[in-house]
């Protein structure tokens, strides 16, 4: 759906030249949710508002479901814009009109007929939950209302894009969950391919089916979003997962064991349905170890459970191996650490 | 407390003066909101990082109106007696009176309007662009109605600083009630007509004031 091929920006700052970034390739497939991550000047921004060309890159390509904007005029450009919506970590709405007024404002714009944008605000309105709301304005609704006035209003002319630009930076965590679940269901309801960006692994974590981590402008790593999580290759990646996860802690527990001798350490992961099941403490009993258990976490990813066991084998050598290796052969990821 | 009789007030020509000044100021409002708001939009974007960002162009009209601005009122007036008999044919009365008053009051509301369109949160208009506004579309859609607020304030100083304008051009033979505080109650050392002009000109700033605060309380959804 989405196409970005070697895009670069910089920007022009007092006669000096300030990449922003470095060569982008990435492509986004229909119906998914991808999620970009960074830290604050990452370039996150940048690349999320090339995609609907708010920011025209230096050089690249930017193919919307086959048409690339770049070369498009300024008014083949407007029209193709109405098929991607964007809602923004400040809402950006206006102030001067109603809920109602803003959820039909890009079908104003787009020259509807009356009767078609009154239907479409009504259904736009119970889609995202304001029904009540029609009249207010924006200076009287709550942060999680306005995000929500602002996805109707990205969606009122049925795009096949929505770009959530910090969406739910702004807003508590609370909120935040409300909003994502919202974004969620318009997902699965619309089929709608949503990119966001993120400062939160929590966001990324909660809706994303892939995520790519982006750093001094560049991608520098991506893929499944639990392959990601579980896996972290680079260190801005390691950084971000220890956000939800107390990874740090788990070092120190690591090292602190390690210091007193010859340990079998191990991290064991659970993906789905065996998550939920005593593989780990089966085995042990077949194979006669015992364990303790140094670190864990057993959560949920989008839709998928799993759970990531640091475990210490008090068995003999013999059992331990075998403990291992039956775990493997039951299907679980077994690191030795 | 001779000039407490008003003895010398002729109410004809007090009922005279004010029509004359409150048609002066009606047609010069309205003509300067018509020039000054298309001029400050202009200005506006065009200056930098605006949509229709243009350094040139923004130096050269910013230059024009502020050279308008500093010209004292009553100099620019005599100044342009050529230009104002150019327009309207004579330089006297309500007729010659409104395009000096014009020329004095755009430049000045364009720059308010300038002011408050700056105001408006740059993100909205982002958000129009991302929909695919066209850059008229985010002026007439976008840029003016969210300035609302801030263009009524900005008519209603514009009118007040009107009032004072067409009081002035009684000078150069403008007419209405600055004309009439001038001959009779400066030239002729008739206060107390001078006093019922003073009167009169306050108490019509004050209506224009409250009601351009009312609208503008209004219309303030912030």
């Amino acid at each position: 759906m989405i196409q970005l091929r070697e895009l670069h920006k910089s920007y022009l700052v007092q006669g000096n030249k300030i990449p922003a970034l470095l060569g982008i390739d990435l492509s986004i497939k229909k119906g998914e949710i991808y999620g970009i991550i960074g830290h604050s000047g990452a370039g996150k921004s940048t690349l999320i508002r090339c995609m609907n060309l708010l920011e025209r890159p230096t050089t690249g390509e930017v193919i919307i479901d086959g048409v690339d904007l770049t070369k498009l005029d300024d008014r083949r450009l407007q029209e193709q814009r109405r098929h991607v919506g964007m809602i923004f970590q400040h809402f950006n709405l206006l102030s001067s009109a109603t809920v109602g007024d803003n959820i039909a404002f890009p079908l104003k714009l787009a020259k509807r007929p009356k009767a078609e944008i009154k239907q479409k605000v009504d259904e736009l309105l119970k889609l995202v939950g304001l029904e009540d709301h029609r009249d207010k304005y924006p200076a009287q609704l709550s942060g999680g209302q306005k995000q929500r006035v602002g996805i109707a209003r990205a969606l009122a002319n049925d795009p096949k894009v929505l770009l959530c630009d910090e969406a739910t930076s702004a807003l508590d965590p609370q909120t935040t969950n409300s909003i994502l679940a919202l974004l969620l269901d318009i997902n699965r309801k619309l089929g709608l391919t949503i990119v966001l960006i993120t400062h939160e692994m929590q966001v990324i974590r909660s809706i994303c089916d892939r995520v790519g981590v982006i750093d001094g402008g560049v991608i520098v790593e991506e893929g499944d979003v639990l392959e990601v999580f579980l896996k972290p290759k680079h260190p801005t990646t390691q950084e971000f997962v220890e956000q939800v996860a107390d990874s740090h802690e788990l070092r120190e527990a690591v090292a602190h064991e390690k210091a007193s001798g010859n340990r079998t350490i191990a991290r064991v992961t659970f993906l789905g349905e065996q998550t939920y099941k005593p593989i780990l403490f089966q085995t042990m009993r077949e194979t006669g170890t015992v364990f303790s258990i140094l670190q864990g976490t057993i959560s949920r990813m989008k839709d998928t459970p799993y759970g990531q066991l640091v475990v210490e084998l008090e068995g003999n050598a013999e059992q331990n191996k075998q403990a291992i290796e039956k775990l493997r052969e039951r299907g679980l990821e077994v690191e030795v650490i | 407390m001779e000039w407490l009789e008003l003895k010398n007030v002729d109410w004809s020509e007090i009922g005279i003066g004010t029509v004359d000044t409150l048609s002066m100021l009606g047609f010069s409002t309205l003509f300067t909101i018509l020039i000054g708001l298309p001029l400050g939009v202009i200005l506006f974007l065009t200056s930098r990082g605006q949509l229709l960002a243009n350094r040139g162009f923004y130096l050269v009209a910013s230059f024009i109106v502020n050279v308008l601005r500093s010209v004292p009122f009553i100099i620019l007036m005599i100044l342009l007696i050529p230009v104002t008999k150019a327009i309207v044919g004579t330089s006297l009365g309500v007729l010659g009176s409104i395009p000096p008053l014009v020329i004095g009051a755009a430049p000045f509301f364009a720059r308010l309007v300038e002011t408050s369109l700056r105001e408006v949160d740059r993100g909205v208009t982002e958000a129009a662009q991302s929909m695919g506004a066209s850059n008229w579309q985010i002026v007439w859609n976008v840029l003016l109605p969210e300035a609302r607020s801030g263009l009524i304030a900005g008519i209603t100083i514009t009118t007040v600083a009107l009032v004072s304008y067409t009081a002035m051009s009684g000078v150069i033979g403008g007419g209405g009630l600055g004309d009439l505080a001038i001959r009779y109650g400066y030239q002729r050392f008739q206060t107390d007509v001078m006093i019922v002009t003073v009167v009169i000109l306050l108490v019509l700033v004050q209506i224009l004031q409250s009601l351009g605060d009312r609208l503008v309380l209004k219309y303030s959804r912030k």
